[in-house]
């Protein structure tokens, strides 16, 4: 589904260059859960960003299901984040003037849905992570943990074909981190790939994958038994 | 084009600070509301002054003989001459584009002594010899019987059209004057009309006028072939003050005038004096639509402003929502569409203002009675849609800074603020 040869990526400072990724080279396939870890300053977001298509790479081949992204203009990296990527955040993003279900339906909109067959959808979403009741609310009036099962919801809206979550727990208090990643690990087992970067090690441990990064490179990369977070629940 | 989510969104950002919007629209609605009231005001002025011109022909120019200054073809200066009806004809003949050319001979009665008699009753009345067309180019209105015509002028009859001021002077109130006498320096003429002139049409004095038939005059004040003076409108499409110099050439050299004698024959053009005017209204009208559209361009800058501080402050909604797949034109077209609403709204609220201050001032003036040089303040439809579009066209502009600036921002950079 994914797949990275040799991306280079660094950032100008000044006069200095700062050399973030320093040849990474992986493959994601479909149906993966993988665990991107690493301290900060591993560079584990700028390549969720590279990933994402919010950042470009100095170097390298990024393909994603067989597209190769590669000097895209602003309107076709629109276009491909919309149809093949979902974003989860650690602080959420929702807009905050729009209600849970305006929020969730956002993605569909600039695919052009029409109105109702969005707000459905979007309800049908919001009914999977266990917040239809809570649709009109703002995020505002949402706990945490809510907002990022709304933001999940929202991810999942578009039907893309990867989900990338940065620090998707990094904001919440543990119980409620584990029933995030509950929600994310019935998301994989429905068969979608899904990519989630974190510091934590009992986080990592609930992927079926983990990638261990230090400064720019890959240093262990390995499959796991997969810890099941209902059991924290 | 209509996009419901788009415009609750428009109308969800404008209103979560509605002071500041408030604010902002202020400064567009002055901007236009000046624009407006000035327009309005100089169409006032004009208005008023054109009202003293009056329904006169204003393509016209009016021509009498003085004496030469220059001898020539071995006639001295100092001559003395006149115009001939033949004239008339040569003008006609020489000078394209003639409308009307009307001869005229006068007696005055202006300050002078009564010249007009009926029974016991007598005034110093302007007693006019006159061709039909003259009512085309001094207009008035016949309130009974007829004008002139020209079997009066091939028959010499002797017939006169009085004015209001005359037939009040001269007549008791309700008594019957079509068909009556009057004395005109001792000649009978039979009153077959009367007239009256609006308000501008030479005031108090112009509804004291006669006018018989210029070959009757002639005969009866042994004026033979003689002409007074001319009144002489141009056709519409051609100016009588580029005509005026043939017709004055043709004179001269019907008269035995030096050519180069500019003083022999004394004219006044109407039109000139008009299109002197005229321009002074067109340079006023510059002078509002700058002043204004100058006060408006500081509105339009603080639009651009709020508009700037809006997407300063969306930066990372716009991140979010690039990163959820939105177009970056549609993003710009969000904030083109605000600016451009916000704009036109206040633009409307400040012409409806100015119309109400416009239509106040016409209410008031209604109330008090005429102002001299000033009436009827008003602005055309023309003008009000002109302004619409001078908004829609700064609104875009006010957007478009803003705009670019909210797609340039990368979403990362965006996300990245915390």
């Amino acid at each position: 589904m994914i797949e990275i040869k040799d991306l280079h990526k660094s950032y100008k400072m000044g006069n200095n260059s700062l050399h973030v990724l320093k040849g990474i080279n992986f493959k994601v396939n479909e149906g993966e859960l993988v665990a991107i870890m690493g301290s900060s300053g591993s560079g584990k977001s700028t390549l969720l960003n590279i990933l994402g298509m919010l950042d470009g790479a100095d170097s390298g081949e990024y393909t994603l299901d067989g597209v190769p992204i590669k000097n895209l203009s602003e309107t076709k990296a629109a276009e491909y984040r919309n149809k093949f990527l979902g974003f989860i955040f650690q602080s959420f993003n929702l807009i905050n003037y729009k209600s849970a279900l305006e929020n969730v339906a956002l993605p569909l909109y600039y695919q052009k849905v029409p109105r109702k067959e969005r707000q459905e959808k979007a309800m049908q979403y919001l009914e999977r992570v266990g917040l239809k009741p809570w649709a009109d609310h703002l995020p505002s009036e949402l706990s945490g943990g809510q907002k990022q099962r709304v933001a999940i919801a929202r991810a999942m809206a578009a039907e893309p074909k990867v989900l990338l979550a940065d620090e998707p727990t990094g904001a919440l208090d543990s119980t409620t981190s584990y029933e995030v990643m509950d929600l994310i690990q019935k998301i994989n087992d429905e068969g979608n790939t899904i990519l989630v970067v974190t510091h934590e090690e009992d986080i990592a441990h609930m992927c079926k994958r983990i990638v261990h990064l230090k400064d720019g490179i890959i240093v262990e990369d390995k499959k796991i038994e997969q810890v099941r977070a209902e059991q924290y629940v | 084009m209509f996009n419901r989510d788009r415009w609750r969104e428009i109308l969800e950002v404008l209103t979560t600070n509605v002071w500041r919007t408030i604010f902002t629209a202020f400064g567009v609605c002055w901007g236009i509301f000046i624009l407006i009231v000035l327009l309005a005001a100089g169409k006032g002025l004009e208005n008023g002054i054109k009202k003293d011109f009056g329904d006169i022909a204003t393509n016209t120019m009016f021509m009498w003989t003085r004496a030469t200054t220059k001898p020539y073809e071995g006639l001295p200066m100092g001559r003395s001459f006149e115009f001939k009806l033949s004239d008339v004809q040569a003008i006609q003949d020489n000078v394209p584009n003639m409308r009307f050319i009307s001869p005229r001979n006068e007696l005055s009665g202006f300050q002078g002594s009564n010249n007009v008699v009926r029974g016991i009753r007598a005034g110093a009345y302007n007693v006019y010899g006159d061709y039909p067309e003259i009512i085309n180019q001094d207009p008035m209105t016949v309130t009974s019987g007829r004008f002139l015509n020209l079997n009066d002028i091939q028959d010499k009859r002797k017939v006169a059209i009085i004015g209001q001021g005359v037939k009040d002077d001269l007549y008791d109130k309700g008594e019957e004057v079509l068909g009556t006498y009057i004395k005109i320096q001792g000649v009978n003429f039979m009153v077959i009309g009367t007239y009256k002139k609006n308000d501008s049409g030479g005031g108090e004095e112009g509804q004291k006028e006669i006018f018989v038939p210029f070959t009757s005059f002639s005969q009866a004040f042994n004026r033979g072939e003689n002409v007074g003076w001319m009144a002489i409108t141009a056709n519409d499409g051609s100016s009588i003050s580029q005509l005026k110099d043939k017709i004055i050439k043709v004179m001269k050299e019907r008269h035995k005038v030096h050519p180069e004698d500019t003083r022999a024959i004394g004219y006044f053009d109407l039109y000139e004096q008009y299109n002197r005017v005229e321009s002074l209204f067109g340079a006023l009208k510059g002078v509002a639509y700058i002043v204004g559209i100058m006060v408006l361009l500081s509105g339009i800058i603080g639009v651009s402003n709020i508009m700037l501080i809006v997407v300063k402050e969306r930066t990372k909604e716009i991140g979010i929502r690039r990163a959820l797949g939105e177009q970056p034109w549609s993003i710009k077209k969000q904030i083109l569409m605000e600016s451009i609403f916000l704009t036109i709204i206040s633009g409307m609220v400040g012409i409806i203002f100015g119309a109400l201050v416009i239509y106040g001032i016409n209410s008031l003036l209604d109330s008090v009675g005429p102002v001299d040089m000033f009436m009827n303040p008003s602005v055309s439809v023309g003008v009000v849609s002109g302004a619409l579009l001078i908004l829609m066209i700064s609104g875009l502009l006010a957007g478009f800074i803003p705009a670019q600036s909210a797609i340039r921002v990368r979403p990362i950079e965006a996300l990245r603020t915390e």
